[in-house]
């Protein structure tokens, strides 16, 4: 038995707080890649009650991602803005998505993420995430961005943390772990950088500023 | 001197894109701040340092 949307804002209020919950139930914000980073940190703001997700990839599910990736194993060949998409209606019914399925590049990126209040970079390659974050910066300042860089391999998840580089601008992970043939990816360790940029952007829709 | 990353580096006078040049940095793979503000690329040949500035290279790296 589904609860009613009543049922859920009810239960968000009681969890939350009525005060945050109406603020968490009153933002959008684009998350920019849907793999490990990207699906965990949607997971956890549906969870949270955010009002509007606007989620972009324009990859398909593989079975290499089951590892870390919050897809299923019937899901794999299915387009990771579909499986997602079903993935969080699962969890929480209510929520407002947008998907995008599409590469993320300097021409579009204004279009697809103009209505969001916070970015979210969850890319994978670091070109990718260096050309979001110039561009995010350049032409969308007024933004909030959080980006995800240095969580494979193997080492501490105590060394993951989140900086806030300039005003609007943080950066969670270990800054230095590339991912390679020798340094692969592990779930928990990508959850813990998922966490933290899930985390920094339910604190920065509450107005705690600092890190 | 100039606060790069948070050191003190005799690098006033410097293009920034000598000095990125010069320390290894992959230019596809960086976000450069000065003074708070973000120095785009098509800026990065045309921009010297001035004592007191603070740059910041943000490098990042693969996974997610």
């Amino acid at each position: 038995m589904i609860p009613t949307r009543e049922e859920m804002e009810q239960a968000f209020a009681m969890r939350h707080g009525e005060e945050l919950q109406k603020k968490f139930a009153g933002t959008t914000v684009a998350v920019c890649g849907l793999g490990g980073l990207g699906s965990n940190i949607s997971i956890a703001l549906a969870r949270a009650g955010i009002g509007k997700l606007i989620l972009i990839d324009f990859d398909q599910v593989d079975v290499t991602n089951l590892h870390r990736q919050q897809y299923k194993a019937h899901q794999v060949g299915m387009y990771k803005t579909d499986a997602i998409q079903e993935n969080l209606k699962e969890i929480s019914p209510y929520v407002d998505l947008e998907v995008h399925r599409v590469k993320v590049n300097e021409e579009n990126v204004e279009e697809l993420i103009g209505d969001a209040d916070i970015v979210c970079e969850a890319f994978d390659r670091a070109e990718a995430k260096a050309m979001l974050v110039n561009a995010v910066l350049e032409k969308m300042p007024d933004k909030y961005l959080v980006s995800g860089s240095g969580m494979a391999g193997f080492d501490s998840p105590n060394r993951i943390q989140t900086k806030c580089v300039t005003k609007k601008f943080y950066l969670c992970g270990d800054g230095v772990s590339d991912v390679n043939e020798s340094n692969g990816l592990f779930a928990a360790r990508v959850m813990v950088c998922a966490a933290h940029q899930a985390h920094t952007i339910l604190r920065i829709i509450a107005g705690e500023y600092d890190v | 001197m100039v606060t790069i990353n948070g050191e003190k580096v005799n690098a006033a006078g410097m293009k920034v894109s000598d000095y990125l040049e010069q320390n290894g940095y992959d230019l596809q793979k960086i976000a450069v701040e000065l003074n708070e503000e973000i120095l785009p690329k098509s800026q990065y040949d045309g921009t010297i340092l001035n004592e007191n500035d603070f740059l910041e290279v943000v490098s990042f790296v693969g996974g997610g």
